[in-house]
């Protein structure tokens, strides 16, 4: 479970899929880097990832960790967006036999977890069929 | 002249039938079909809620009002089921849009009645000039209890406008509030479910409200039924809409567009302001809506709208409200209805 200033920190990137750019070599990074690992490059510009995918791979999870067992069974998979980012994320509102290999998805906002009855709500990406 | 410059619409693909709720209950489901008007309803997943909802709606507004959300100077929510007692929900709404950090944010609450509150207060708030757009919201994951005949109707979903002074879809002419202190419907803090008052909730709390805004912005704008192609009126159930428009002078036709509660049900904050997005979906240029809210508590607010040119360059901008209501649906069992609406008490 996220504290809440760990939560905190993520917002840019769970909320509104925040990432950066090398400048140098163009590479986009998710969440955000300082340095580009690939050309040492510091100059590093604000970007944001495309909301539209398809399935690159998928799983179903029917023993999750305790703080999803409300959802599960729930499938995760990888998404290869349209600017060409692989984003993991829960694929919802798919029933499972309708999930397939290089079906498009889009990010949607839903509440990925909370802490307990009394702690915060964890909101952020996931995907839903097109 | 200001108005809504962009709207939109959110509703989850979980219904629930009347049948499978009678059964449980051991009801007579053509009853309650009949009586309410009702066919199924709405149910938010578990990782649904008001907010999220509200998010969904407010990007499809965005996409048809097509501006930059760091214009947007106000962000309201209304809604009687905020996921939090204390923490604003707006603020999560404001941040996934990227309206931060110069935004005014608050959480209305007045039953049913609130998302029309944000409406209105965003309006003003651009007729004054104080803001360049501003954005209020309708969303709620209403619950009635077990067995009640609220359970047949509470739904889920959420309608959203962006108001500003120019490239304006619909203009608004004229807005009136009509409010009485009414205990007709209420939760009291730390309670679960609802109560309401019966038959109260009907002629002193619904009807009179309803046809006090109606009747009152009617006459401040000097015009009459028969000048408006569609009203939207607050959805508690089937019947209650075609009841007070009968009752105002409305025809079935002018009504039908923007009534979704027979396979919706009633999305309360998100009623009648769904019923909007699905009136501007098709509306043309020129056409007059009268839109009246209601909340209980109680009172209504009332709107006049005119279509403008615009309407039809972003109708297909973003999921037309009819469309969503009918794509992608997935019929619950009530027993899975009640893992999703937290109604089974687990061990911690």
């Amino acid at each position: 479970m996220p504290t809440p200033s760990r939560y905190w920190r993520e917002i840019p990137q769970r909320y509104r899929l925040e990432a950066n750019a090398c400048k140098s070599c163009g590479i986009k990074f998710f969440p955000p880097r300082q340095i580009c690992p690939e050309c040492g490059n510091k100059e590093l510009e604000p970007d944001k990832l495309a909301e539209k995918g398809k399935i690159l791979t998928y799983t179903v999870i029917r023993v999750p960790p305790h703080q999803f067992v409300d959802q599960a069974p729930f499938a995760v998979g990888i998404v290869e967006l349209e600017d060409g980012v692989k984003l993991t994320g829960q694929i919802v509102d798919c029933d499972f036999e309708d999930l397939k290999i290089g079906k498009e998805v889009k990010i949607e906002f839903r509440k990925i977890s909370q802490e307990g009855e009394s702690g915060i709500l964890c909101y952020g990406y996931k995907f839903v069929p097109v | 002249m200001e108005g809504i410059v962009g709207y939109g619409a959110y509703i989850p693909r979980n219904r629930i039938k009347v049948e499978e709720i009678a059964k449980v209950w051991g009801a007579d489901a053509p009853s309650y079909k009949k009586g309410l008007m009702l066919e199924e309803k709405s149910v938010p997943s578990p990782d649904q809620d008001t907010i999220t909802m509200a998010v969904e709606a407010s990007k499809n507004a965005l996409k048809r009002a097509k501006i930059d959300p760091l214009e947007i100077g106000a962000v309201y929510i209304g809604s009687e089921s905020h996921p939090y007692a204390v923490k604003p929900s707006g603020t999560v709404l404001a941040e996934a849009l990227g309206a931060i950090p110069e935004v005014h944010t608050a959480d209305f609450e007045f039953a049913c009645k609130a998302g029309t509150e944000g409406m209105f207060v965003a309006l003003g708030l651009v007729k004054s000039g104080f803001i360049k757009y501003g954005l209020g919201v309708g969303a709620d994951t209403s619950q009635g209890a077990p067995g009640d005949a609220l359970e047949y109707s509470a739904a889920a979903g959420a309608a959203a406008f962006i108001f500003g002074k120019e490239n304006i879809v619909a203009e608004i002419h004229e807005t009136y509030a009509f409010m009485t202190d009414t205990p007709d419907f209420w939760r009291r803090e730390y309670q679960y479910y609802p109560q309401h008052g019966g038959r109260f909730t009907g002629d002193p709390a619904y009807f009179k409200h309803v046809q006090g805004a109606a009747l009152g912005i009617m006459k401040k704008a000097g015009m009459e039924p028969s000048d408006f192609t569609y009203v939207i009126f607050h959805q508690p159930n089937g019947k209650f809409p075609f009841r007070v428009g009968k009752m105002l002078g409305f025809k079935k036709e002018q009504i039908e567009t923007g009534w979704l509660v027979n396979k919706l049900g009633n999305t309360y904050s998100g009623s009648s302001p769904l019923g909007l997005t699905a009136v501007l979906d098709i509306a043309k240029p020129g056409d007059k809506i009268l839109l009246v809210s209601y909340g209980s508590g109680a009172g209504s607010d009332a709107f006049i709208l005119e279509a403008t040119k615009r309407i039809e360059e972003v109708q297909d901008l973003a999921a037309k409200t009819r469309s969503i209501l009918e794509k992608n649906k997935k019929y619950l069992e009530y027993g899975e209805y009640a893992k999703f609406r937290r109604k089974i008490r687990k061990a911690e």
